[in-house]
């Protein structure tokens, strides 16, 4: 962790969700310091997406409380949440297909919260937000100078589409981003190019917090991780710490009957 | 090495040298490229305008061009909703009664002359038609388009059991258009305006977004904008469009009743857009201008004329489900010209 991590800016208590008798989550709380990478592991099933879903408003929590900087927002619709820079990936994405990819950016830029902080990097708050899309695009890896940028959403490779929705959380100029397993279904190729991404956003100050199965790419750049299963945390604290952690060792691979 | 004697050349397609990398932006040098690009759009804007000069030949045809207008204003509402909105609106019927019957009473119970009654019937009656819609909103896909064909039956019954605004039998004694070119360019005016300002409209960024509610409203909402305030304003401008239909039709008819809320005004702009296209807004000014008067033409047939009505919807929809306009977009780009190598 870097000099002066120390300041909250999302904390989490009690949270439970059920879906009829199923409880995908149970009494869940986290702690998540400004600028950090924190990761969320568990097997499938084990509440990840729902715990997201809590928190970025798409669904409710029946009980606990999230906090940004201190303030409620526990049941807030999903664009208010996003509206204070809290922003999300989703783990099976869906681009505005019938879109060129540089023109999904101008729906996040059109965005109020956008809008108000201005353009993005230079652009300038009366800026032409085409260009500033490209900007972006760039940044986030698709080559100015090819047709990647020009090209349909729907017709573009996996690896770009993850970079897309990447591309959204970032136009918005997020304080939080929610990484819904941005790394599952890319190649390692894929994955060594987003890599240098997150670090950056790090950087920028941008607090990460990274649902993945890819463990060995999480925990190379992860601060903290928390571990789930069955909707129940059972393990936190440093990467090292969680992943020599026996309860965490038993959810992924099992227990041995003896 | 020695040239060639005789010249070679090669087919390329007209429209290769001014596309630039995405769809729709182009780059023109010459008056050739800009007649090919501009030729269908002034085609249409010309023939249009010039449509009521030429039927003073057939004088029986000239009411057909306003209904037909009408219809093709319906069908832009129904098209710029379904396909760039995602909200299938099924509420052409309650658009044009409510514009309607606002206008009827502006103008008969308060005797506002029409360039007045009909500006603000159109907006009173968006405003009007968007609120009460404002609760469905929410509702997605199919369960929007019910509530939409709910509206106008409750309105007749309304109008009817409490014998209001002249209950079944109308509001009469409206005033007409001063001579039939206003009443003829007023429409049409209107309608290529409407046309081409949505056009543009669905490019601007706003438009965007709106598309974007289309392809995935939860991006959307996690982007931070409110998807009901956007599906408001669409479809505020929607039901604009259609009550302005309205209120011409009433002023058209000197008369306002509770047929202003039948199934046609909501029919047949869906099949008008299903023949022309959707989700190219021109289509669906193309496929009314088709279908009004091809339903005119049977008009000796009764009811029989449902039948091929009917008939030549199934073959469109089996046969180019993705309707003239579409085919015909991708024919005129295939174009190709001979050019030396």
């Amino acid at each position: 962790m870097g000099e002066g991590v120390s300041e909250t800016i999302l904390s989490g208590s009690g949270i439970t969700k059920s879906f009829g008798g199923l409880k995908a989550l149970s009494d869940v709380g986290f702690d998540i310091k400004q600028g950090e990478i924190f990761g969320i592991i568990g097997p499938n099933g084990s509440g990840k997406t729902t715990l997201i879903n809590c928190i970025t408003g798409f669904s409710k929590p029946n009980h606990g409380h999230v906090f940004f900087k201190g303030k409620e927002i526990t049941g807030w619709p999903p664009h208010k949440i996003a509206h204070l820079g809290i922003t999300r990936t989703f783990q099976i994405m869906r681009p505005y297909y019938s879109l060129p990819a540089f023109k999904n950016l101008i729906i996040p830029l059109w965005s109020p919260r956008a809008r108000k902080l201005g353009g993005w990097r230079g652009g300038g708050k009366h800026g032409d937000r085409d260009t500033v899309a490209v900007d972006i695009l760039e940044e986030i890896g698709f080559e100015r100078d090819s047709r990647v940028p020009y090209k349909l959403a729907s017709t573009l490779p996996t690896g770009y589409q993850k970079r897309l929705e990447l591309a959204r959380c970032i136009s918005m100029r997020p304080e939080i981003i929610f990484c819904d397993e941005v790394f599952s279904g890319l190649s390692m190729s894929e994955i060594a190019g987003m890599m240098p991404l997150i670090e950056k956003l790090k950087m920028e100050g941008v607090t990460l917090i990274m649902v993945e199965h890819r463990l060995r790419e999480l925990f190379r750049v992860a601060d903290r991780v928390m571990a789930l299963q069955f909707g129940e945390k059972i393990a936190e604290g440093l990467s090292q710490d969680v992943i020599e952690n026996k309860q965490v060792k038993e959810a992924y691979l099992g227990t041995e009957e003896v | 090495m020695e040239a060639p004697k005789t010249e070679m050349r090669r087919k390329e397609r007209i429209d290769r040298g001014i596309k630039v990398r995405t769809e729709g932006i182009y780059a023109l040098s010459s008056l050739r490229e800009i007649i090919y690009l501009m030729g269908p759009r002034l085609l249409l804007i010309v023939g249009l305008l010039l449509l009521p000069l030429v039927l003073e030949l057939v004088p029986y045809w000239k009411r057909v061009v306003n209904i037909m207008c009408v219809y093709a204003l319906l069908a832009l509402a129904f098209d710029f909703l379904a396909n760039y909105v995602g909200l299938v609106c099924l509420g052409g019927a309650f658009f044009i009664g409510m514009g309607g019957y606002l206008s009827a009473i502006f103008n008969s119970y308060l005797g506002l002359p029409f360039y007045l009654s009909i500006p603000l019937a159109t907006i009173l009656g968006g405003v009007f038609c968007t609120v009460l819609l404002l609760p469905c909103l929410p509702l997605r896909g199919v369960y929007f388009a019910i509530v939409t064909l709910m509206y106008p039956l409750l309105m007749t019954r309304i109008i009817e059991a409490f014998d209001i605004l002249g209950g079944t039998n109308g509001i009469s004694g409206i005033d007409s258009f001063p001579n039939q070119y206003v009443e003829h360019y007023a429409i049409i005016i209107v309608t290529l305006l409407i046309l081409f300002a949505l056009r543009r409209f669905v490019n601007q960024d706003i438009g965007l977004v709106l598309r974007g509610v289309k392809d995935n409203d939860q991006s959307v909402r996690a982007s931070g904008i409110n998807i009901t305030t956007m599906k408001t304003l669409a479809v505020f401008v929607s039901a604009l469009i259609g009550c302005f239909g309205g209120a011409y039709l009433v002023h058209l008819y000197m008369w306002a009743g509770i047929s202003l809320f039948a199934l046609d005004f909501s029919i047949i702009p869906i099949a008008a857009v299903v023949i022309g296209g959707g989700g190219t807004l021109v289509g669906a000014v193309v496929g009314s201008f088709i279908l009004v008067p091809l339903s005119e033409a049977l008009r000796d047939l009764g009811t029989f004329r449902i039948v091929i009505y009917c008939a030549a919807l199934t073959a469109f929809i089996v046969f180019k489900s993705e309707g003239i306009m579409v085919y015909l977009q991708r024919k005129y780009h295939q174009f190709e010209r001979w050019v030396k190598v």
